[in-house]
């Protein structure tokens, strides 16, 4: 079993993210920079694969400038086989970036692709779906569960209603959702290790791509200060507001 | 709750860590937060030590993570000294059974040990699954080991330990003890394991500082220990206090942890509150405690860094050790009592990190060699005298 997992690397959840004052992106200094924790996630997923069936290949597979290696390194930490760092300078659109993991997975022939359902950084969740499309391969998004039996993929998936199961043949894409797992921390003797292990580094530029951008951001702005709540006295008193100021009742 | 956890890097000095460094540290940091800062406080309330951590630590490769081969990460100094200040954020008692069991316990073995030793101990110790310490201080010896009583006498092919050892941490979970004793050719260690006749162990009630560690005594009566249980490169007292050394070397680093963790609180809390007119932290004299707070923890992760390069160089001296030890441990309680006072009554009670901090830190300050001592082997390091027997 190969298994192909693209990362993308985004600000620590934790940092406060600062938008520069001309709305063109974001202040990147003091930014810590991690895994996006859906990726995270699949990284963890793959490796429990590889755990049940120790012949699998886990491939990361990232795109972005050389900074993104870091990231690279940390899931090779974790526990992946190898990583592949196609080089390309921002901006890249949604669409460019499935094209460009489209051809990689023709070249890798992985026989499934599990990713983040979405980055936390301008949460787009388009990808997954991109990347199945362009392959014609099917797709499980949003899964909370994933098994694999006899070159078929049964996935519970998070939907608005519920739980909802699909099984499909291999290959196929997977998106992950939050509770699919808890991502492994990079063990110190991982650590080690990943030094040693391949991080090919592909120029864009080779693969002879057309990667026009159809998406341009035009202004980033900070989401408007909320207001602090109120206390009512009474239910009473909040029955005659939601009917009086709120006018929903 | 306040943040507690996080990051201080006023100067930028993460630059200068390997990537690998910075992953060990995002690792340790990410165990810190997620499975020890939920438990410590129960830990420290009960006076318990969370030996539930210990194989998970084992598995992420925490002990013995400088030393190479045996099962050990091979890691730079500078990465096990980020290990250090990140588990001290959590608390100095998850420190100190790292700092024993692999700078004290682990080293001696692997300096001092025979092949046979290491290869039986170290991979097991690496893994958490054989608990190690360190057995030098006693009841009437502790900033003077020369002095100690503890003896070993040679019997046939073997020897017999008779003596008491006090205030030994992980004394009592411990399977293997490195005790050192005077023979008649001088000082010598020995590997101990549990369960032998005539040693007993026992824990120290009543603390108020290092709650959430285990410290113990250990009781040798006509304790028979085999020659091959002695540690054979071990002569002299400059074989535990390399041991010493290494271990100085990690709580140097994790004090800035266990200060990060005080200056980060007091720095939101005292945002936050407001007394008066405005926050605490707009009033200068709170803003002149949390300078002096920054300026401090800054300084000691300056001296820190540039003594794990050294040591990853192999030029560290001792008495840099002895400067490392005293200044950051000293600038981390002052660091501690500072935020114990800006949170005001809310910095005695352990819905806070602070007060357990600022008291684990009264012992860090005592022990690997107390304030004082430093102090002396640094005066006669400049000045060529010795002002101490
Ligand atoms: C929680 C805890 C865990 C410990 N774990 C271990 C362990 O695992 N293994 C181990 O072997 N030991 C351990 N120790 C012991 C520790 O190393 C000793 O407590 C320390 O060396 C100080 O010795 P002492 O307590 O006997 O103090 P003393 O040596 O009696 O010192 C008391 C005071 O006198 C000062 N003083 C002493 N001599 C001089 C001098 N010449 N000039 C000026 N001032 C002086 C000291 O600085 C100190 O302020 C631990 C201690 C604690 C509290």
């Amino acid at each position: 079993m190969k298994i192909l997992v693209p990362i993308k690397r985004v600000p620590d959840p934790a940092t406060t993210i600062r938008v520069l004052a001309d709305g063109s992106g974001i202040a990147t200094d003091n930014v810590k920079w991690v895994i996006n924790p859906f990726d995270e996630i699949a990284v963890e997923e793959a490796l429990r694969v590889k755990e049940k069936q120790p012949a699998s290949e886990v491939v990361v597979v990232a795109v972005g400038e050389p900074a993104w290696q870091e990231q690279l390194r940390t899931a090779l930490a974790m526990g992946a086989d190898r990583a592949v760092l196609v080089r390309i300078s921002p901006p890249v659109d949604t669409g460019a970036v499935a094209r460009i993991l489209a051809r990689v997975a023709a070249d890798e022939k992985p026989d499934l692709i599990i990713l983040g359902k979405q980055a936390i950084d301008d949460d787009s969740n388009q990808i997954g779906q991109m990347l199945a499309e362009l392959l014609g391969w099917p797709q499980a998004t949003f899964a909370s569960k994933v098994e694999l039996a006899d070159g078929r993929c049964t996935v519970v998936r998070e939907v608005d209603g519920g739980l909802e199961t699909l099984s499909f043949p291999l290959p196929g894409v997977i998106t992950t959702d939050l509770r699919l797992n808890e991502p492994r921390y990079a063990s110190l003797p991982g650590i080690m290790k990943a030094r040693k292990k391949e991080l090919k580094e592909i120029p864009v530029e080779t693969l002879g791509l057309n990667l026009a951008p159809l998406l341009k951001v035009r202004r980033l702005a900070s989401p408007s200060k909320r207001q602090a709540g109120r206390k009512v006295a009474s239910a009473a008193e909040l029955v005659s507001l939601l009917h009086s100021e709120a006018k929903v009742l | 709750m306040a943040r507690s956890l996080g990051d201080l890097d006023f100067f930028g000095l993460e630059e200068f860590l390997a990537p690998e460094e910075r992953l060990a540290r995002d690792t340790v940091r990410a165990f810190v937060e997620r499975e020890v800062a939920p438990v410590i406080e129960r830990h420290f309330a009960e006076g318990t030590f969370a030996m539930e951590l210990v194989p998970r630590m084992g598995e992420l490769g925490l002990f013995g993570a400088n030393l190479t081969g045996y099962g050990c990460a091979g890691m730079s100094n500078v990465a096990y000294g980020l290990m250090m200040q990140e588990l001290e954020a959590g608390d100095s008692g998850l420190r100190s059974f790292a700092s024993v069991q692999s700078s004290l316990a682990m080293y001696a073995i692997y300096a001092f040990g025979s092949e046979e030793q290491k290869r039986r101990f170290l991979p097991e110790m690496a893994q958490g699954r054989l608990i190690g310490c360190f057995g030098l201080t006693e009841p009437d010896h502790g900033s003077d080991p020369a002095g100690m009583e503890t003896r070993a006498r040679r019997d046939g092919d073997g020897w017999v330990v008779n003596g008491v050892k006090r205030w030994i941490t992980n004394g009592t979970v411990a399977d293997v003890a490195v005790l050192w004793a005077r023979t008649d050719d001088g000082l010598r260690g020995f590997l101990v394991e549990k369960g032998r006749r005539g040693f007993s162990t026992h824990d120290i009630q009543g603390k108020f500082s290092m709650r959430a560690s285990i410290t113990s005594e250990l009781v040798f009566d006509d304790v028979r220990v085999e020659e091959s249980e002695r540690l054979p490169q071990a002569a002299g007292l400059k074989a535990p206090l390399s041991c010493l050394t290494q271990a100085r070397y990690g709580i140097a680093w994790g004090a800035i942890g266990a200060a990060r963790a005080c200056y980060l609180c007091a720095l939101d809390y005292t945002k936050a509150r407001r007394q008066f007119s405005r926050p605490l932290a707009g009033y200068q004299l709170v803003q002149a405690k949390l300078v002096d707070m920054l300026t401090g923890i800054t300084n000691a992760q300056l001296i820190a860094l540039r003594l794990g390069q050294l040591k990853d160089r192999g030029q560290m001296r001792p008495e840099q050790v002895s400067f490392a030890k005293r200044y950051n441990v000293v600038v981390a309680l002052e660091a501690a009592r500072a935020a114990r006072d800006l949170l005001g009554a809310n910095g005695i009670v352990n819905d806070y990190p602070v007060i357990r901090h600022m008291l684990n830190l009264e012992t860090v300050n005592t022990y690997e060699g107390t304030h004082n001592i430093h102090t002396l082997a640094l005066g006669r390091a400049i000045t060529g005298l010795a002002a101490f027997d």
